[in-house]
């Protein structure tokens, strides 16, 4: 990974974080991106995501106990959902990294991190509302923005609004 | 005070007596848990989230945030909108810091499309923002010392903010939607004076700032309203994905300024404040009440510091760099600033063919410390809930996006 010498330093923090990963889970996270702006690896092996993640927090050289971001993104073209995890180290190390963990879009479902960061809770919920993504072991799935009773996930991209909600017009 | 219990068994009713008059204090107690509904529209809630508490008593057992009355589904806009025209979205987002907003979505496009700004429009935005951030942290404060009941430093805060106002009216055009930051540039070059006004509203305003927390910060009412109310380990706030004055208000010296620098921030020098355990413990509403108002003297040093190394406009177009068509290539980014309220972030992912971005997505700085609020009721008081509340210090337009 470090041969390339025009790879910024930041890149560099990242690389090393994810040897230590890809040496204990090996096959069940892809290849290093280490694209400049935000390098990621990927869950390959969805069922060992809550591992991954306890392993990252708690292990010494990692420590990554900061969930900064948690998106949930469509792939229509690939039939998948997924999501993307900002992780960094907060006062101990200079480290960030980004992890991508997908599901397929029919019937698929992500284990849920919610237990190994709280952050994740909320933003878990988030992304069952806006794109219908199922977390197994969330200890609250429920959705967040929209209310409870509204039909469909918005932001995938084939979401196609109701007519009505409650007998008022919905789409303007 | 004499108390008697009347027919013994089976009767709830306990009377007491005083100066011959019996009065009934207590009738038919009832002992059951409470479901007491805080909000939509209840003041202390700072705009429209509604808190469903269970209530033992006075004793708040558990409150459950229920939130998306506000939503506006800016994520969903974002995808069918131009890069641009994104810019005044982020603006409704965080109302009381729209600058903030702006520079960070106006960061995260650029370093997807990295491109190089001009010197001066870096400073000339650290300047705005940091005016806002004083903005934004004075209706903070204001509106906590009205949550627990003071009303005059309120006055005192909106009189200043009115002041900040004023002068990005003046840059912009507008008073709190501005679309001012554009992506790789500026809507225009600051006035002719405004580097002179500003300068001489840091002059007003520091003795202005010892003055509000005179009135606030050494008020014993105040105190003892939030010391030792709402204490959040520093441990469990990082696991909570705490940012900005609240994660500061734990112990954590945390600032994306600082630890993850952008923009001119690395070349200027102030502190990140952090509650030393004097005036506070560690950890509670006073704490971040605390780093609220200490930051407002490091932003002024901060601008004071840009109004001198800030280059000349002799030549200055705003928007030389600013790109005419903006088609990033394939790829994601996640970018973030620091805001008054914490790391607002941007997740951004382009397919290298739209003018509009595939997904984006806002992290937003009160809707992850809101998230504790579930943790941090448990066992409160109902006024303590008021005081916790206002020292998350939310505004709903960013919560509810």
């Amino acid at each position: 990974m470090e041969e390339a010498a025009n790879v910024s330093k930041e890149v560099q923090l990242c690389a090393a974080t994810y040897s230590v990963i890809h040496e204990k889970f090996g096959d069940a996270i892809s290849a290093f991106d280490q694209n400049p702006t935000m390098p990621f690896f990927e869950v390959l092996d969805t069922a060992l995501w809550t591992d991954i993640a306890l392993f990252m927090r708690d292990h010494p050289k990692l420590k990554f106990n900061y969930m900064a971001c948690l998106s949930g993104v469509d792939y229509p073209e690939e039939e998948k959902l997924g999501i993307v995890c900002n992780l960094e180290s907060i006062g101990v190390y200079p480290h960030r990294i980004a992890v991508k963990v997908r599901c397929a879009r029919q019937g698929g479902s992500i284990p849920s991190v919610a237990c190994v960061w709280h952050t994740a809770n909320w933003h878990e919920r988030e992304a069952y509302d806006m794109l219908g993504i199922q977390f197994d072991g969330h200890p609250d799935l429920r959705r967040i923005l929209c209310p409870d009773d509204w039909e469909g996930w918005p932001l995938r991209k084939d979401y196609r609004v109701q007519e009505s909600y409650h007998g008022i017009k919905v789409p303007y | 005070m004499q108390e008697l219990e009347m027919a013994g068994k089976g009767s709830s009713v306990r009377l007491t007596r005083k100066n011959d008059n019996v009065v009934v204090i207590e009738k038919d107690l009832a002992t059951e848990e409470m479901v007491l509904s805080m909000g939509p529209q209840h003041p202390s809630t700072h705009g429209v989230l509604r808190l469903e508490c269970r209530t033992d008593g006075e004793v708040v057992t558990e409150a459950e945030p229920y939130l998306g009355y506000l939503h506006r589904c800016f994520e969903k806009h974002c995808e069918h909108v131009d890069y641009p025209a994104i810019v005044p979205y982020t603006d409704r987002m965080d109302y009381l810091a729209g600058m903030n907003s702006e520079m960070a979505f106006a960061i995260a496009v650029e370093k997807l499309l990295d491109i190089e700004l001009p010197r001066r429009v870096e400073f000339i935005r650290v300047i705005v923002s940091e005016l806002n951030r004083i903005a934004s942290h004075l209706v903070a404060i204001g509106t906590y010392a009205i949550d627990l009941g003071a009303f005059t430093p309120f006055l005192f805060c909106f009189r200043d903010r009115e002041h900040i106002l004023n002068l990005l009216e003046w840059a912009s055009g507008a008073r709190m939607l501005y679309n001012y930051i554009w992506i790789g540039g500026l809507a225009y070059d600051v006035p002719a004076d405004f580097n002179k006004r500003v300068g001489e509203f840091v002059d007003y305003f520091r003795p202005k700032a010892v003055e509000l927390s005179r009135l606030l910060t050494e008020n014993e009412i105040f105190v003892k309203r939030t010391r030792g109310i709402g204490i959040m380990p520093a441990d469990v706030a990082i696991n909570y994905g705490w940012s900005g004055p609240m994660l500061r208000g734990s112990g954590v010296q945390w600032d994306i300024r600082r630890n993850d620098p952008y923009s001119i921030y690395p070349e200027l020098d102030f502190a990140v404040p952090v509650p030393d355990g004097k005036l506070s413990d560690v950890g509670d509403c006073l704490s971040r009440h605390l780093v609220r108002a200490l930051e407002i003297e490091e932003s002024l040093k901060i601008i004071e510091q840009c109004l001198e190394k800030i280059p000349s406009s002799e030549g200055f177009d705003p928007r030389a760099a600013v790109p005419k068509r903006i088609r990033p290539k394939a790829g994601e980014v996640y970018a973030r600033a620091e805001n008054p309220r914490g790391e607002l972030g941007f997740y951004i992912q382009s397919d290298g063919k739209s003018t509009s971005p595939l997904r984006c997505k806002a992290r937003s700085s009160c809707f992850v410390n809101l998230s504790a609020m579930k943790d941090l009721s448990r066992g409160q008081l109902i006024p303590d809930l008021v005081a916790i509340i206002g020292s998350i210090d939310i505004v709903l337009g960013e919560v509810d996006r």
